[in-house]
């Protein structure tokens, strides 16, 4: 006779990947939910994190629904691996998995990232998880949130353009820094919100998954791989990205790829990639995938940006 | 002023006998304005709204015609307000029916509209102007861009087509255009109105409803908001429904007046025979009311 101990698992101190195994079934059914339905926002039981909310607890409880010990993860915080919340992360997600982890993103199958999407494209079964701050488009526009389910519902979107409008009045370009928004698959429109404008387009046609998660706000959804992004924009002022002619990295001299701004004691500013798994690549010469903006800034899927329209 | 010299003098219809019976409301003798020989482009015929115990409209009917001004006088809680919201289909009544002679849509009764018909005639169709701009306006965003969000609504997404009408409706209101980036926030109560006003108008909606346009407002400043609802009233021949506690503003501006008391109509004719020949106790009381 089998004893009632021989049947139960080993004594553990957590699940695997931390959540326990209903938890980790009710996240993937919402993933499949939001795959389903492009750009949906799904809502899911955020649980409890050793983290805090804010810190990327959407983000990393999709990854802990997917990660398993053949996995190999990557995480970003500001586009550099190397960062407090990026290191943290990271340790708690293999720990806890036993996955491997690479500052490679053409290597990696499941990138969390905090703000960016890598410079190298993404191919098919790479998965990409965004924690989002805000998931909500139209939060600038209509502050009741049950109204703001009622547009999603109705394709009512058309006072965004409004903040559209603000910035044109005001700057005479659209100067939005993250969450500019995108409507995915001619029908939702989400706010990629950590993402720059600079990351938008990339959302556009991608073989890859990308799952955006919200902890605090409770909220899923998902860019399917293959699916059309397009940023809203005015029929005669086309969507731009941040102009960074000029940008050149002090330390590999790449052009055309997101730059952060060093200010210098005299007033002047140097630049260096943004990506640091990207520049780490070129500094030690090593091979690089094939990257969404070419030397010349030109983008991958031709014609999709439309050259930038000077307001009076 | 007589109500006579308020009606568009383009009027075709000035003389010809009155076909329809008159509406007896008690006045069988008084002969409706002769706009009445078209049929209306409002009726909203029994109307009931409650919130909770309290009734705030109990059986009211309300008819516009094109080009005509109604106004709608009350002491506070009279449920005149309510009735406004319930003409912009803001709420849906406990009972009633309410029809706008528009195209497509004659005879058909607005309450019954799914919310996305709803919408339409709500944008496209009734401008609101509200006593406090702070209802009808984004008191952050620019004022230019409080008019262009109706255009918006309705899917023009040109950003010259936006400005020009924006301009366009701002000078249409006498907004002073060097401010139209300005938001509302930054602007005096009058200019806030016109902003609003400018909001109302930018669709060319047939239909206008003005809750106490310029309560609050300074008697100069009213003044010339006034001047300028007038100018629109006859140039554009809009219907104007008015509600206002302030018979001067009535006075000035409507043709025919409504009385409210708790929720029903005490009495209704043309605003010079309501101002100077009172007939219900109540309106007495009020025209009789003054500082």
């Amino acid at each position: 006779m089998t004893a009632l101990a021989d049947l139960a698992h080993p004594r553990q101190d957590y699940s695997y990947a931390f959540l326990d195994a209903s938890a980790k079934r009710e996240l993937r059914r919402r993933i499949l939910k939001a795959v389903a339905i492009p750009g949906y926002q799904v809502p899911y039981a955020s649980r409890e994190l050793p983290i805090a909310r804010g810190w990327g607890t959407g983000g990393l409880q999709a990854s802990l629904a997917l990660v398993g010990p053949e996995s190999v993860v990557k995480v970003i915080d500001q586009g550099a691996d190397d960062s407090v919340n990026a290191a943290n992360l990271r340790r708690f997600i293999t720990r806890m998995s036993g996955a491997a982890t690479t500052t490679d993103a053409a290597r990696a199958s499941i990138l969390q990232s905090r703000h960016r999407i890598p410079e190298e494209r993404l191919g098919a079964y790479q998965t990409l998880v965004l924690q989002v701050p805000d998931p909500e488009p139209l939060r600038g526009v209509q502050s009741d949130i049950s109204k703001a389910h009622e547009m999603h519902a109705d394709s009512d979107y058309g006072q965004l353009w409004l903040l559209l409008y603000e910035q044109l009045v005001r700057f005479r370009q659209y100067v939005q820094g993250a969450s500019y928004p995108a409507l995915v698959n001619g029908r939702y429109v989400i706010s990629p919100s950590p993402i720059p404008r600079w990351d938008n387009p990339k959302l556009h046609q991608t073989p890859s998954l990308t799952i955006l998660a919200a902890g605090r706000e409770k909220r899923l959804y998902t860019v399917p791989p293959y699916t059309n992004v397009i940023p809203l924009e005015f029929s005669d002022v086309p969507f731009q990205v941040e102009d960074q002619r000029g940008w050149v990295c002090r330390t590999t001299g790449a052009v055309n790829k997101f730059m952060n701004e060093l200010p210098q004691s005299d007033g002047s500013a140097m630049y260096e990639l943004s990506d640091s798994g990207y520049a780490e690549k070129l500094k030690n010469d090593l091979p690089t995938a094939p990257t969404y903006y070419d030397e010349n800034g030109g983008f991958y899927h031709d014609g999709y940006l439309k050259p930038p329209v000077i307001l009076p | 002023m007589t109500a006579t010299s308020n009606r568009p003098s383009s009027s075709p219809d000035k003389g010809v006998p009155v076909s329809q019976p008159a509406r007896t409301h008690g006045y069988a003798s008084l002969q409706p304005p002769v706009l009445t020989t078209r049929s209306p482009l409002l009726v909203a015929s029994g109307l009931v709204k409650r919130y909770g115990r309290v009734t705030a409209v109990e059986g009211v009917e309300v008819d516009a015609y094109e080009g005509e001004v109604l106004g709608i006088v009350g002491e506070s809680g009279s449920g005149k307000s309510t009735v406004l919201r319930l003409l912009n289909l803001q709420e849906s009544p406990d009972a009633g029916t309410y029809t706008l002679d528009l195209p497509g849509l004659a005879g058909q009764d607005l309450f019954a509209l799914d919310r996305f018909a709803r919408r339409d005639v709500q944008t496209r169709s009734i401008g609101v102007v509200y006593q406090n701009p702070y209802l009808g306006l984004r008191m952050r965003f620019t004022s230019s861009g409080n008019v262009a969000e109706r255009l918006l609504i309705t899917g023009e997404r040109s950003y010259a087509a936006l400005r020009a009408a924006a301009r366009e409706s701002l000078a249409a209101s006498e907004f002073p255009l060097d401010r139209m980036d300005d938001p509302p926030r930054l602007l005096s109560g009058g200019m806030q109105q016109r902003v609003q006003l400018a909001k109302a108008l930018a669709l060319k909606p047939r239909l206008l409803l003005l809750d106490e346009p310029t309560t609050g407002l300074d008697v100069s400043v009213q003044a010339l908001v006034l001047d300028t609802l007038k100018r629109l009233q006859r140039e554009r021949s809009m219907t104007i429904v008015l509600v206002s506690h302030d018979l001067g503003v009535i006075r000035a501006l409507a043709d025919r007046v409504l009385v409210m008391r708790n929720g029903r109509v005490v009495e209704r004719g043309l605003t010079d025979q309501i101002l100077e020949d009172p007939q219900h106790a109540y309106t007495q009381q009020l025209v009789h009311a003054r500082l």
